[in-house]
């Protein structure tokens, strides 16, 4: 502001009766839903007093489209290629995740190919999704473009693997109810661990261009903390919740699919800070790793669908079921009721990403607004599947 | 430490990078679209198109309008109305066909159920991708004349997957009626 603009501001008079300062008064600012850090249509109503965050409250449902509804008045599996559509970025999880609530349901049992197919390919949609979120992250922090371009050329080679075994890169629509649809097409398991040999190449350089940064230090560190006791009693789940130090990954609690069979650890965060938050990605991506190339190696051979499931007026018998999985952002539940019929009486998903917002006003009191986009980042939300 | 060490290192690996694509020619994933184009997987898929078989594309096709794939559409973007006669099929049968049959591709979401329900083999999913119309709303919607590609090139988009569909198809054919065939009649 030059000083001539600065003389003529000061110099309007403020009309009689009103104070001649905003002192003690909370300016209102609607952060979003069009802007680029919120991660889709979100908005966050802030009242700010200076730069500071005094109160938040998350408006969304911007991109709410029945999505249970419409689970309620089509098929069962006229709802797995929907289920995609929830987190566009793990859709591979998330067909796991229905998929495991009907099998629960129907009790079918599903081969072990299968299992080990489902194994491969969760861990590897882990890795798309806490790759791009490094990404993001760092994109929301000012570090426009190269860490993110850095992380998409990894994603698109895990993206190009989905895409010659599902036929798609991003709607994968793969497992079905008993099973996966198709096998492994020739000459996947070669390219498959060649992406994944690739990978540490990708995380150490991504480790150098971040962990030393100051401004990353100065921007992440003691922002946004979290405490495990607040994480755990707001259902908090996931990356998010290790990250304040709870030992909670459904993949040893649960031990669902064939997860006990491998050995991986569990890395666990101390402060709960935006910092630990993102650390928490990369030393899962580590993890995730290990377990690719266990799975990789002990793959069996045979059937990869049960035969005994029907695709056509499939029909599981009455009652209830909840099935759950670890999905990238944390535990993805779908509980399905039955009455007997082709399309689930009820139809509910557990969405990480709506459960992990929740506490977004606890984190980011007292922060700048600035901070905001940051703690909001190292959330890792999807609009698609908060809104549903 | 020197405060900046951290982003001097940072700045070496985006140094690092930036040389290095020029020499690495296996580090640049990008593809300049219109001038070159990737060869698809031969699982991808878009939209779905009819299968006919012979060079007839009203007379060969392998619907039979059993409206199982209309049913189990997620998104309900399949139109069919069956026919009121019967027409011999490809294999000289009396069947039903359909007098129409529409797919909205603007409602399509591309998720193959209608491919896996249909037990006919009548229903395939399209690799074509350059789709964009002047128009909203007939342009989107294919009719049955737009839907009718034949098998052989069903065969140049998906040739594992048309074989083994071929062999199904042939060996359910032998099973069915091996009396009627000129040929000599297969045992078994």
């Amino acid at each position: 502001m030059s000083l001539s603009t600065r003389a003529q501001h000061s110099a309007v008079e403020a009309p009689p009766g009103m104070p001649s300062r905003l002192d003690g008064e909370l300016l209102e600012v609607s952060m979003g839903p069009q802007h680029p850090s919120t991660h889709g249509v979100f908005r966050m109503n802030v009242a700010l007093e200076g730069e500071v965050v005094r109160r938040l409250k998350p408006v969304f449902g911007y991109l709410h489209r029945n999505h249970e509804k419409i689970g309620e008045n089509t098929s069962y599996l006229g709802s797995m290629p929907y289920t995609d559509r929830l987190d566009y970025i793990c859709s591979m999880s998330n067909n796991w995740g229905y998929a495991l609530s009907v099998e629960k349901l129907a009790g079918i049992e599903v081969p072990e190919r299968a299992e080990y197919l489902r194994v491969i390919l969760a861990e590897l949609t882990r890795l798309v999704n806490h790759a791009s979120l490094l990404g993001f992250l760092l994109s929301d922090m000012g570090a426009w473009g190269t860490p993110l371009m850095y992380a998409f050329r990894e994603r698109e080679n895990i993206l190009d693997l989905f895409e010659s075994l599902s036929g798609s890169r991003m709607m994968c629509d793969y497992m079905r109810f008993g099973g996966c649809r198709c096998d492994l097409p020739p000459g996947w398991m070669e390219r498959a661990r060649k992406v994944v040999d690739g990978f540490p190449h990708f995380l150490d350089e991504f480790e150098q261009l971040i962990t030393g940064n100051e401004i990353l230090i100065a921007r992440t560190q003691e922002v946004g903390k979290l405490s495990a006791e607040l994480a755990i009693s707001a259902g908090i789940t996931g990356p998010g919740l290790r990250a304040s130090g709870v030992n909670y990954d459904l993949r040893k609690v649960d031990g669902y699919g064939f997860y006990p069979r491998f050995k991986f650890r569990v890395p666990l965060g101390e402060h709960g800070d935006c910092y630990d938050r993102l650390m928490m990605r990369v030393l899962e991506l580590r993890e995730t790793l290990g377990i690719l190339r266990q799975a990789m190696d002990d793959l069996p051979a045979g059937p990869i669908m049960n035969p005994k499931v029907k695709i056509r007026a499939f029909k599981p018998p009455v009652g209830e079921a909840y099935g759950r999985i670890e999905a990238p952002k944390g535990e993805l539940g779908f509980y399905l009721i039955s009455d007997g019929s082709g399309n689930p009486y009820r139809y509910r998903v557990r969405p990480p990403s709506l459960i992990n917002l929740t506490v977004l006003e606890d984190m980011c009191l007292g922060h700048t607004v600035a901070d905001v986009m940051v703690i909001l980042g190292s959330i890792d939300i999807v609009m698609g599947e908060v809104d549903r | 430490m020197m405060i900046g060490a951290g982003i001097l290192k940072g700045m070496a690996v985006t140094g690092r990078n930036f040389i290095g694509s020029y020499f690495e020619k296996d580090r640049l994933t990008t593809v300049q679209y219109p001038e070159e184009r990737d060869v698809l997987p031969e699982n991808s898929r878009n939209f779905p198109f009819l299968v006919y078989d012979t060079n007839d594309p009203e007379a060969g096709l392998r619907c039979v309008a059993c409206k199982i794939c209309e049913k189990e559409c997620p998104p309900q973007c399949i139109y069919i109305e069956k026919s009121a006669d019967k027409k011999p099929d490809y294999m000289g049968k009396p069947q039903f066909y359909p007098a129409t049959f529409d797919i909205d591709i603007s409602v399509c979401m591309s998720c193959q159920i209608c491919v896996e329900v249909c037990p006919f083999e009548a229903i395939k999913m399209d690799k074509v991708y350059e789709l964009s119309r002047r128009e909203r709303f007939d342009a989107l919607l294919m009719r049955r004349t737009d839907l009718a590609k034949s098998n052989s090139y069903y065969h140049s988009i998906h040739p594992l997957e048309a074989e083994q569909v071929d062999a199904t198809l042939a060996a359910a054919a032998a099973k069915k009626k091996p009396a009627p065939t000129p040929a000599p009649p297969a045992s078994g």
